[in-house]
């Protein structure tokens, strides 16, 4: 099988992030793997060894697009086990919305050939509108299957559930797919030493947009279609009264309640 | 006037309240078309008279409940082509959000998604970075889609209502589109809905398995009931009522956080709530940082002492 999992290189929400690169991005700073992307990352490794692994042909390409630094999530990735990575990177991508950036990453896939899967984590922990899996899947004409939080792979059909508000789902759909997954799905691994030493003789293909056939004036923020005219930081919340339960804090509670109208 | 098309999926023997508020921010930005699947109710048709609705629209098929998104889109990207649409309103949830992804790429539109207030001109207004900064964003297409978040928008029948036309939209093929296979319906709980309750007490580890005093406070306020994490992965409760990054963002009234830490991932689903309790015997948790009212205190205690005044005080 090939597999093809995006992994975006994201502002680590440990930190306080802020926008204030051009047109109101994300300051990339401090950046890591977007941690609902090694969901993706560890089923395609799952899929690819319960199928004998690379030794039996099996391939886990980590594809990540954005500046210089995301190559780190590809070379995390690399560390966890996938086979081989690649960066899409320009400097024409900056500032892609979502439609751009499914647009950019379905021709990256049609350039990598062959796919029989593209896995992708179920948000960004940045931009969180989980748009992208499903344009990719309709730039790519490709059945999509969004949330999975099972997944399994049988002959040329996928197998995944779906935990919808009001039902679960069992959805079906023939290869190759576009499938996000949910953190419900499995425990990623962590890179092991092993893992470490052998990712650096892995290779990581870096492509240009040229390489990919696709016009910068259709992506970043030129081929964007959507902009954002301002942003405001919110003023963090600040704590309010904190009191100590002395056997009465739950009358406490009530009288805050009714004070603020709540009740 | 710019023509506004709403998709309402299911509207079933009434409508929910995020889509009277999806048909009232439509009226207030121009014409609009509701695009419905599945069947219409004489209690429905009458709603969308009584909030201006100028035409309901059906899909040929009546399948479409049984593939993921993708013939759903196709069925709205039509009606949008057919009404000429400037805008198209879609419910916020996961299933509307992924119709908007589609949709957006068929008509070259841009899409906004969790989508809380719309000026006149198409300028939505949106938190991004889990709460941390309100931001405006325009689409650049002529078309844009656009997802709106329930409990934004106070919902409110037309000055006048209106005669609904009926029409019938083609839905063109999809090719490839997975197809549903076995759905489980899960049990209604007779609490209100999580991400539009305009209370949420959420209990987390600190609950020890025994959510007990959670639905109890719950029930006292009217609330929904809500988790973190930890208490859904232990089982304690179902995988729907975690709030957070992975789970669902809410932003009532008043939020109740009983034992639980305040995690960013926590924090993520639930800082824009207006006002925040919370109790905690740990007086370090990171939930006290955001707390309007925090209690460093037993749950076990506090809540049901909460419970039995409020009860009392209702009469
Ligand atoms: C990719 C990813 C996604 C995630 N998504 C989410 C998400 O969507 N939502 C989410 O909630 N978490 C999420 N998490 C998990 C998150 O990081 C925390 O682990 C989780 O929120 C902790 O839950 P908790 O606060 O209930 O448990 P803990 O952190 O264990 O805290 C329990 C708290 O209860 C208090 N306590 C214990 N007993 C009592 C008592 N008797 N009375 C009062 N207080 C008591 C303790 O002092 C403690 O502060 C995610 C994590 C990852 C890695």
């Amino acid at each position: 099988m090939k597999i093809v999992v995006l992994v975006k290189h994201v502002p680590d929400a440990q930190f306080d992030r802020h926008l204030n690169g051009e047109g109101n991005t994300a300051d990339r700073d401090e950046s890591i793997l977007s941690e609902l992307d090694e969901y993706a990352l560890e089923a395609a490794l799952q899929l690819a060894e319960a199928r004998g692994g690379s030794k039996a042909g099996n391939q886990v390409i980590a594809l990540s697009m954005g500046p210089a630094g995301a190559v780190n999530a590809v070379k995390k990735s690399l560390q966890m086990g996938a086979t081989e990575g690649v960066h899409l990177t320009d400097d024409a991508l900056a500032g892609s919305d979502a439609a751009a950036t499914s647009l950019a990453l379905a021709a990256a896939v049609r350039h990598l050939g062959g796919v029989d899967l593209v896995l992708t984590g179920m948000a960004s922990t940045d931009g969180e509108t989980s748009l992208v899996p499903a344009q990719l899947a309709e730039r790519l004409g490709l059945p999509q299957v969004t949330f999975a939080s099972s997944l399994e792979v049988d002959g040329g059909r996928l197998t995944a559930r779906r935990d919808a508000d009001t039902s679960s789902e069992t959805v079906e759909a023939p290869l190759p797919a576009v499938v996000s997954v949910t953190d419900q799905i499995n425990e990623p691994r962590y890179p092991n030493f092993k893992g470490i030493i052998a990712a650096k003789r892995k290779s990581i293909t870096t492509l240009s947009l040229a390489d990919i056939g696709v016009d910068p004036a259709q992506v970043g923020f030129a081929g964007s279609w959507t902009t954002v005219t301002s942003a405001e930081e919110r003023p963090p919340r600040t704590a309010g009264t904190i009191i100590t339960d002395e056997g009465d804090a739950g009358i406490k509670l009530v009288d805050f309640l009714a004070a603020q109208k709540l009740l | 006037m710019t023509k506004v098309l709403v998709f309402i999926d299911n509207p079933g023997a009434s409508l929910k309240k995020s889509s009277l508020e999806l048909l009232t921010l439509a009226r207030s930005l121009g014409e609009s078309t509701v695009a419905i699947n599945g069947d219409l109710s004489d209690d429905v048709a009458a709603t969308f008279a009584e909030y201006g609705v100028g035409t309901v629209l059906h899909p040929s098929a009546n399948d479409l409940g049984d593939f993921l998104v993708a013939p759903k889109a196709a069925y709205l990207a039509a009606a949008a082509e057919t009404t000429g649409a400037g805008i198209v309103l879609v419910d916020n949830s996961p299933e509307g959000k992924e119709i908007a992804a589609r949709l957006g790429i068929r008509l070259n539109a841009g899409v906004i998604t969790d989508v809380v207030a719309v000026d006149p001109d198409g300028t939505a207004h949106k938190s991004v970075l889990a709460g941390s900064y309100n931001t405006a964003c325009k689409a650049t297409t002529a078309v844009s889609v656009l997802t709106l978040k329930a409990n934004n928008v106070a919902p409110e029948p037309a000055s006048a209502p209106s005669t609904p036309e009926t029409a019938t939209v083609e839905v063109p093929a999809v090719a490839n589109a997975a197809r549903i296979t076995a759905r489980e319906q899960k049990v209604a709980s007779g609490r209100p809905d999580l991400t539009d309750a305009r209370i949420v007490v959420a209990g987390g580890r600190g609950m020890d398995g025994d959510f007990g005093p959670v639905e109890e406070l719950a029930d006292a306020l009217g609330a929904a009931v809500g988790a973190s994490r930890a208490a859904t992965d232990a089982g304690w409760i179902s995988h729907d009522a975690q709030v957070g990054q992975t789970g669902k963002t809410v932003s009532p009234q008043l939020y109740i956080s009983a034992g639980i830490s305040g995690a960013i991932q926590q924090k993520a689903g639930m800082q824009t709530s207006k006002v925040i309790v919370a109790v905690n015997k740990d007086a370090e948790s990171p939930v006290f940082e955001i707390a309007d009212f925090g209690i460093i205190g037993d749950v076990f205690d506090v809540l049901p002492q909460a419970a039995a005044e409020i009860k009392k005080r209702k009469g």
